[in-house]
């Protein structure tokens, strides 16, 4: 049996640790900030597992690679087979056939089917609805793969890892700049709000030329408002710009989101390589997993199988793209 | 080919850089149109934008930086003087938006703008109507190039106007003239050409297309052949057939 200690306790560092640790490894996780929590860019994560809808601007391994996630997820949390509704208003409707053109896997909906999927959406005559797609709790999911680890024996230490650790996977997300120079911050805004007279049930996308939102229900009226995608480095603070947007795009939606209760703000940089793909590259005894941008739970699991096939099977994943032992 | 500002472009076409699916996928869009200049919006990237404004400087392409999203003078100017030290130029593509469900130019603004940014140092590249008299009103201004719309940004309509365009053309032969905004497919660019224009500014309809790079080349090539046409003195339209080979001789009364 090896030993391997991973660094980083977010989406990508808990779930190499788990699948490591499933295939027979004996694994430690450090994290100088404990337990995952507001510090880790994967907490503030919308938790959609919608790989067809992302297919729409993202390149091909997101829509293969991703469809694993939810099958890999659900033996570890809860997961919600709802699928997603994308919606546009009257005037943008060129934006959703655009969306249409550029995805597969969806069923064209009218106005009776969307007031059927999701009645407290109106004057929506013409929708998307990708049945096949899932949604978490991404706090939930984190809090689970803990507890699955603590179970198979695995150790999350909250310390800084120590140096000269051995067979090692940094999983350190934008922290790893240090030594993956070519990594790059790409700065999310997001807002969890309370608003229990709107009954979303499933993941809903509008789409607008400037500003597309999309809400996740989280259960019990509470909704996760996303995200901004801005190539800006800049973790401090959300800009009223950006509020203004998301709060009318969810009024749009529903005016009642107009009497939601804002519970959080969340600001912080997703860690992207150029081509906005994940990457697995071994160094020596260490194996850097990084570059998830807005696919954390979507990719991870791809990512985490990736590692583990590297680590203990020397088998190449297509995201390998350097290898020096 | 006009000089920009004494700048000779080698070629005509200007991109943006904004909405591609990767900071890749923008580099190799360069790299297949070989456009000439690279603008990119400073606005909603104030302060940390660093790792992305990088990659731009390593296009190698000349960066014009634009004031998009900017609705006042106020705006606009202090975002062109961040432009000038964050990129070291003092090219500014002027954008002074009216209305946010058209994004079509506040002229009025504009003016103003350009006159302050031009007295400040700056080389002005304004976003303006196809109005002769605003592009009068900006060339006094100290503009030496004026940037009329195709149709509004993001639309794809092609030229709306183009009885406008080619008077603008007419009014001021001797000024560069760059079409920006409403470039959807790449017949738009090359008719843009084909007026006479100097170059063609634009971004949505590559990033957004399904292939950005191919789009990217097809743009490039569409104005090669507008442009190399328009050198080449396209005929005149007229409303009957003018036969291409000799009739006298013939039994064309059969």
């Amino acid at each position: 049996m090896s030993d391997w200690s991973v660094i980083g306790a977010g989406v990508a560092g808990l779930a190499v640790a788990t699948e490591l640790a499933r295939r027979g490894a004996s694994v430690t996780v450090y994290d100088k900030d404990g337990l995952p929590g507001a510090h880790a860019c994967s907490w503030w994560a919308g938790g959609m597992l919608a790989p067809w809808c992302e297919f729409e601007n993202a390149e091909e391994p997101v829509l293969r690679l991703g469809q694993k996630a939810i099958e890999w997820w659900a033996d570890k949390t809860e997961v919600h087979r709802c699928g997603t509704l994308v919606v546009a208003a009257k005037r943008d409707l060129p934006d959703l056939r655009r969306f249409a053109r550029r995805t597969e896997g969806f069923q064209d909906v009218q106005t009776e089917e969307i007031a059927y999927l999701e009645p407290d959406l109106h004057g929506f005559a013409k929708g998307l609805h990708f049945r096949q797609e899932a949604h978490l709790n991404p706090r939930k999911a984190l809090h689970d793969l803990c507890r699955g680890l603590q179970e198979m024996g695995v150790d999350i230490r909250h310390q800084p890892a120590p140096g000269d650790l051995g067979n090692t996977v940094d999983c350190r997300g934008l922290a790893a700049r240090d030594v993956l120079t070519d990594l790059r911050g790409v700065k999310g805004e997001m807002l969890v709000i309370r608003c229990p007279d709107v009954g979303l049930t499933r993941p809903v996308r509008l789409l607008h030329p400037r500003l597309p939102l999309y809400v996740v229900p989280r259960g019990d009226g509470v909704y996760m408002l996303g995200a901004t995608m801005i190539e800006s480095e800049d973790r401090t603070r959300i800009t009223a710009r950006s509020l203004l947007e998301m709060l009318s795009a969810a009024y749009a939606l529903n005016p009642a989101f107009g009497e939601a209760e804002v519970l959080e703000i969340g600001v912080d940089l997703r860690p992207a390589f150029a081509d906005n793909l994940p990457r697995i590259r071994r160094r020596g005894r260490v194996i850097y997993a990084n570059g998830l941008y807005r696919h954390g739970y979507l990719l991870a699991p791809a990512l985490a199988e990736g590692v583990a096939d590297l680590a203990l099977e020397n088998t190449h994943s297509e995201m390998v793209d350097e290898d020096h032992t | 080919m006009k000089d920009f500002y004494g700048t000779q472009l080698p070629n005509a076409l200007m991109l943006g850089t904004a909405q591609y699916p990767s900071p890749a996928i923008l580099e190799q869009a360069f790299r297949a149109s070989g456009a000439s200049v690279a603008t990119v919006s400073l606005r909603r990237e104030s302060g940390a934008g660093q790792a992305f404004w990088q990659m731009i400087r390593d296009l190698g392409v000349t960066v014009l930086p634009n004031t998009a999203g900017c609705h006042t003078v106020k705006e606009a100017v202090t975002t062109a003087q961040m432009a000038r030290e964050v990129f070291d130029t003092k090219w500014i593509k002027l954008e002074l938006i009216g209305h946010t469900d058209s994004l079509q130019p506040d002229v009025f603004q504009l003016v103003e703008a350009a006159r302050i940014l031009t007295e400040d140092g700056f080389r002005v590249f304004p976003y303006t109507t196809d109005d002769l008299i605003v592009g009068e009103r900006l060339l006094e201004a100290g503009c030496e190039v004026l940037m009329p719309w195709g149709a509004p940004i993001g639309s794809g309509r092609g030229l709306s106007n183009t009885y406008a365009l080619r008077a603008m053309r007419a009014a001021f032969p001797d000024v560069p003239l760059v079409i920006d905004a409403g470039i959807g497919v790449p017949s738009h660019a090359a008719q843009a050409m084909e007026l006479g224009y100097d170059a063609v500014l634009l971004n949505t309809a590559v990033a957004r297309a399904g292939d950005p790079v191919e789009m990217a080349r097809a743009m490039a090539l569409a104005i090669e052949a507008g442009q190399r046409a328009y050198q080449a003195d396209p005929i005149e339209q007229r409303d009957m057939a003018e036969p291409s080979t000799p009739v006298i001789g013939k039994a064309f009364l059969s």
